[in-house]
């Protein structure tokens, strides 16, 4: 398989700006300079078909276009690098290993919009990243592919990082936007999108990390290589990362529409101790479940949608037969609450009533009325809610309900858990009997 | 156990403000710098109120004033930003900062054991400070860690697979 993400990645210096080079690095950005319009660049992006790897899988090309459109200047270059939904860990693997990947990326896409300055939005959660970050990008300007005439060629483009305060809904790209500007990080009414009026009510390009550094490949290749890489509807190699209850989790680059199983079985080597598989959050803990039996499901914007749930950020929490369905999902919608950025109602109220049901439901202190309540709370959030986040949070428990209603039926009729021993679960062993 | 240790900004011990003046005209100049960052002068308050956390430790009604002044931004506009956000620091915390994660990729590798033996060994839950100050303890949400679960950052500190077996030999590293 071809690494396009991860190249260079067993390089223990690949993060150095002279190992990215030796690798074939900065390539793309002196070809298009030299050889492109930024016209060409937004058309063999669109050609290729890439779609944003932040979540909502939006054509990368077409959105460049439409910032490209608006008369206003200057243009903004924002990367999302807040990585909040749980499960997640891929942008990390880049931002660590791989920044001057992302760096070209945002200079190229710079040169398309002719924009003159851009920001990296990066979690306070990885404080050590900052740091990788700021040197990569010194590494940059040092070497001339930042700052004020890049590569002698009169185009100037500034970039520097913006550290974030631990609000999951400083993802979300307006809310990003309202926190870059230094407001509380709550999401903006759509229209005006972003690439009209986004930082500073200027032409705005929010891309995540992934995104970005998928563009040197298609610049230094062709859109026609690139889109030879996946499937026809989703394009590219993804950065799958999964965790939970395999042998091997991690982060693995792989085509789009690779099957689950290949992904769980051979890549990841399989359940922990042969175990049972119960279901699998294939993107993220924002997307709904998937029960075993949709195993074979290719892993793509389509095919995941067909099947009830999303690719999300491609961040896959498998669980297996000693894991509580309903504790599971207590725990999350204790994550939307926490993060509901209390703007809409039925968010704000509904996140809280939908977990003091699930942790009454969890204590064994519930009756079938409060399933019944349960259900109905989620129904009166989902299709209500400002932004996705309150959704999301109705409709993993509606799907979680409706595939595992034995499990919190036993719950609730004989007050414990349906999982056998919960002594045999992982946390309860040391990390020696794990083998 | 893996361990990755950051040095980025380590906060100022607590108390460490000896002279008021000359560190209102550091933090001063500071934000005079950071303000270079952005086209509007306002959008500096989060790298302003970072570094004012750094420099005094944590963020009291005193050095929210000060922010507020040297940024332009009104006091109400600065108390709404710094509430929003969960890891601004509003009240002194211990000397090490516990940053366990109890998402559902820790949460089924066992968090919520390490969650009971830091209250039981600590008396230690969620948004509180030991008697001695030595550590404070504040529950997160992922931290992007998962394959590597349970995690947790201590200050600045990642580690990695903690287990019962080995939180106790990490924590005795911090004092
Ligand atoms: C609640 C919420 C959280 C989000 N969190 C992230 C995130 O952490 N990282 C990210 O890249 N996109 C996130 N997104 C998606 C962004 O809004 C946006 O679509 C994305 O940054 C666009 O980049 P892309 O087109 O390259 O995917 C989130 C969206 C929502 C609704
Ligand atoms: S759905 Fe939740 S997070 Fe989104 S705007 Fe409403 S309250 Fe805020
Ligand atoms: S769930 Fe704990 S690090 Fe992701």
């Amino acid at each position: 398989m071809k690494n396009v993400i991860l190249r260079n990645i067993e390089n223990p210096n690949s993060h150095r700006i002279e190992e990215y080079i030796k690798a074939g690095g900065y390539f793309a950005i002196e070809h298009a300079v030299n050889e492109m319009t930024p016209r060409d660049i937004i058309d063999d992006i669109k050609k290729s078909g890439l779609r944003g790897r932040g979540g909502a899988g939006f054509l990368t090309g077409t959105k460049w276009q439409f910032a490209s459109l608006d008369p206003k200047f200057p243009k903004y270059i924002v990367c999302n690098a807040d990585e909040g939904e749980p499960g997640t860990f891929k942008d990390r693997v880049i931002l660590e290993r791989n920044p001057h990947q992302l760096i070209e990326g945002m200079v190229i896409a710079a040169y398309a919009l002719q924009s003159i300055r851009g920001y990296i939005y990066v979690r306070a959660e990885y404080p050590h990243v900052e740091k990788i970050l700021n040197e990569a990008i010194k590494e940059a300007y040092d070497k001339g592919f930042l700052g004020n005439d890049i590569m002698s060629k009169h185009f100037r483009f500034n970039l520097s990082v913006h550290r974030g305060a631990g609000a999951y809904i400083c993802g979300e790209e307006t809310a990003l936007i309202n926190s870059l500007e230094g407001r509380r990080g709550e999401p903006r009414i759509k229209p005006p999108f972003p690439v009209n009026a986004g930082a500073w009510a200027k032409p705005t390009i929010v891309n995540n990390v992934e995104t970005f550094a998928n563009i040197p490949y298609i610049i230094e290749t062709s859109p026609k290589a690139y889109s030879f890489l996946g499937t026809k509807d989703s394009p590219g190699t993804k950065l799958f990362c999964v965790s939970g209850a395999v042998n091997n989790p991690g982060v693995y680059e792989l085509p789009l529409g690779t099957p689950l199983r290949e992904i769980i079985y051979e890549h990841c080597g399989g359940i922990r101790g042969g175990r049972a598989l119960k279901g699998v959050i294939p993107g993220g803990l924002s997307t709904s479940i998937l029960t075993p039996d949709k195993i074979d499901c290719p892993m793509d914007f389509a095919n995941l949608s067909k099947h009830g749930s999303m690719l999300g950020s491609g961040a896959i929490i498998v669980l297996d037969d000693t894991t509580c369905i309903v504790k599971i999902y207590e725990r999350a919608m204790r994550f939307f609450e926490h993060e509901s950025c209390g703007k809409c109602t039925p968010c704000r109220e509904g996140t809280g009533w939908m977990r003091t049901i699930l942790g009454r439901i969890e204590d064994g202190m519930a009756d079938m009325e409060d399933l019944a309540t349960l259900e109905d709370a989620a129904l009166n959030v989902a299709g209500k809610t400002f932004c996705p986040l309150g959704e999301g949070a109705a409709h993993v428990l509606l799907s979680a309900m409706k595939h595992y209603r034995g499990e919190f039926e036993y719950h609730v009729k004989y007050k414990k858990c349906e999982v056998t021993d919960p002594s045999q679960r992982w946390g309860h062993l040391s990390m020696g009997e794990l083998d | 156990m893996d361990t990755m240790r950051c040095a980025a900004d380590t906060p100022a011990p607590l108390g460490a403000a000896k002279d008021g003046a000359s560190e209102s005209a550091m933090l001063k100049d500071k934000i005079k710098v950071l303000k270079k960052l952005y086209p509007h002068a306002r959008s500096v308050l989060l790298p302003a109120l970072y570094a004012a956390q750094q420099l005094y430790g944590w963020l009291s009604e005193d050095a929210l004033e000060e922010v507020s002044r040297l940024t332009g931004v009104s006091p109400a506009e600065v108390k709404g930003v710094v509430t929003f956000y969960s890891l601004f620091k509003t009240r002194p915390l211990g000397r090490n900062v516990i940053y366990l994660c109890t998402n559902v990729a820790c949460l089924i590798m066992g968090a919520d054991t390490l969650e009971d033996f830091l209250h039981n060994t600590y008396s230690l839950s969620n948004g509180e400070t030991t008697a001695d100050g030595r550590f404070s303890l504040v529950i997160m949400e992922c931290i992007g860690a998962c394959d590597k679960a349970p995690a947790m950052l201590v200050n600045d500190d990642c580690h990695f697979n903690i287990s019962m077996d080995n939180i106790r030999e990490i924590l005795d590293n911090y004092k």
